[in-house]
């Protein structure tokens, strides 16, 4: 996050070596948390309103008479996750699991028994939130620079050599430290970026075309997808890249300090990590 | 709406049986913390507060959707070559009454459509009539609210046609369509407001596929109404009521899923 901000003097004087920068402004920190509300009660009723009818078809139409490419469900108490033909047995994770005859398990859906009604109330309502917060963050992104200055890659960021050479430093947990870890790393903006201007644009682009109502006014959304069941496999893929998204993210928060990471999208305040010695 | 629902039935999540008590293992814990949040999350789920903070969305997706949707623009319609092989049916498959099966048994020579309400001239329709009425043949697709979709060829009476021979009132705010099926004892019922009633696209099918509507797809007339979703397409049409409001039709929500079930009554998404 932009960092032309000057520290406070009394703490870099407590602590010379490794000082506490403003790193993070409240327009980022509050969308931060908005977004992360919202998006977990998307995926958590998202999951139920799959449970409903847990297969996913891509074309024009698709239901129980036609083949999905995706479908997760159970013979008898054993659950199974089919794709593109391919089997995994998956009994007490997916298809059921805690007594429950669903693809989604009771622990990681809402409502946690069974409602497609209710699932789709909040669903829809965090919809609202999530467009909304979406589109102001996206105005602010622009306006204030953040999208410019911390969010795209810098030119010398743009070959793959940087890139390869991000990866394997990934790879082996050593992640920025001194002045470099004042910005965003290249892997850190392309995952930010994806999920700005990939993940969140498409599931709602996607969402909207399972309306029969949109799809009436505005035909080249269906068309865009290649039809609603591939749009609603769409939109269930980019709820598997948000989950990924959000593993991959708390991992990185755990293995560069929680606290110190918690801390600067909490209050803004980060403590620059020690120059790592050569 | 479609057989799978059926599910609301049993409500039935079975929570995991308590552990053996001796041992406080991690895993009892975690399954304890879970079943301590699932059942926080359960309470907030049922809190009337939530739930008319949540209902908000259905007022703000209705109103979104009406102010940036053309109120005629026509629903997808598709050529014979795009048609589902084998169209699933949805929500009850036979009203099974001893009524319906004696109309049914005489090929719904003797059933009648009943039009009433905020209507100058109450009708009662043949089928024989509705078959001698202008109709309007779409190929279109069918959203269930589960997430599946079917597409077919539907061939009726557009409903505003029928509206206008009666002589509803320009009072008149929504028109309720009254079903031979029931659930449980409730019968089955819809309500559409008047931009979808009189929008081209909406007619009262007696044809499926070409063919008359079979018994599981809801013969002998049913309503379709094509820029929302499955529950809405009323199966067994019996009687059309045209009325100023919903309060105090049966649940008053407007619809069978909308009083029992707590389905929206807009359901454009």
């Amino acid at each position: 996050m932009a960092t032309h901000y000057a520290e406070p003097d009394a703490v870099s004087a407590e602590r010379p070596d490794s000082p506490l920068i403003y790193r993070t402004r409240l327009p980022v920190r509050i969308w931060h948390w908005i977004n992360a509300l919202s998006i977990f009660v998307m995926l958590m009723s998202g999951m139920m309103i799959f449970n409903a009818h847990p297969r996913l078809y891509w074309g024009q139409y698709g239901a129980n008479l036609d083949h999905p490419w995706l479908v997760i469900s159970h013979r008898g108490t054993s659950g199974f996750l089919s794709i593109l033909g391919f089997e995994v047995p998956t009994t007490g994770v997916l298809g059921y699991a805690q007594n429950a005859p669903y693809a989604f398990p009771p622990l990681v859906t809402i409502p946690s028994s069974y409602s497609l009604a209710d699932a789709r109330q909040w669903h829809f309502a965090f919809a609202w939130v999530l467009l909304i917060s979406a589109t102001l963050f996206m105005i602010y992104n622009i306006v204030s620079g953040h999208l410019r200055h911390d969010l795209a890659l810098k030119r010398e960021e743009r070959s793959l050599a940087h890139l390869w050479h991000d990866i394997k430093e990934h790879a082996r947990l050593r992640f920025p430290t001194g002045e470099a870890a004042r910005a965003y790393n290249p892997l850190q903006k392309i995952a930010y970026l994806g999920v700005l201007f990939v993940l969140i644009p498409v599931v709602i682009l996607t969402g909207c075309t399972m309306s029969p109502t949109l799809n009436a006014a505005f035909p080249w959304l269906a068309e865009l997808f290649g039809g609603r069941p591939s749009a609603r496999s769409i939109h269930f893929l980019c709820a598997t890249g948000f989950a990924l998204f959000i593993a991959v993210h708390l991992l990185a928060v755990v293995l560069a300090g929680p606290f110190n990471e918690l801390r600067s999208i909490i209050t803004g305040w980060y403590r620059l990590p020690k120059e790592r010695s050569k | 709406m479609s057989v799978e629902m059926t599910r609301d039935h049993n409500n039935g999540l079975i929570m995991p049986a308590p552990a053996p008590t001796s041992l406080v293992t991690r895993r009892n814990a975690l399954v304890g913390g879970a079943g301590l949040l699932l059942a926080g999350c359960d309470q907030i789920n049922a809190s009337p507060t939530v739930k008319a903070v949540l209902s908000l969305d259905e007022k703000a997706t209705h109103g979104a959707q009406r102010l940036v949707t053309d109120r005629n623009a026509l629903a997808r319609e598709f050529s014979r070559a795009d048609m589902s092989p084998v169209f699933r049916q949805n929500g009850n498959q036979n009203p099974g009454t001893a009524e319906y099966n004696a109309l049914a048994a005489n090929a719904f020579a003797d059933w009648t459509l009943s039009v009433d309400g905020m209507v100058a001239h109450p009708l009662r329709i043949s089928l024989a009539q509705l078959m001698a009425a202008p109709r309007r043949t779409q190929i279109t697709r069918h959203d269930c609210v589960e997430g599946w979709s079917a597409i077919g060829e539907w061939s009726g009476v557009p409903l505003g046609l029928i509206l206008k021979r009666a002589g509803m009132s320009s009072n008149a705010r929504y028109v309720v369509f009254h079903c031979a099926d029931s659930t449980g004892g409730l019968p089955y019922y819809e309500s559409i407001d008047m931009i979808d009633a009189f929008h081209p696209q909406t007619i009262l099918a007696t044809h499926m596929n070409g063919a008359l509507l079979t018994v599981g797809h809801g013969a002998p007339l049913r309503l379709r109404v094509e820029r929302q979703l499955g529950y809405k397409q009323a199966k067994y049409v019996m009687g059309v009521q045209a009325v100023a409001s919903l309060d105090g039709i049966h649940g008053g929500k407007g619809g069978y899923w909308e009083d029992h079930r707590g389905y929206q009554w807009f359901a454009g998404i």
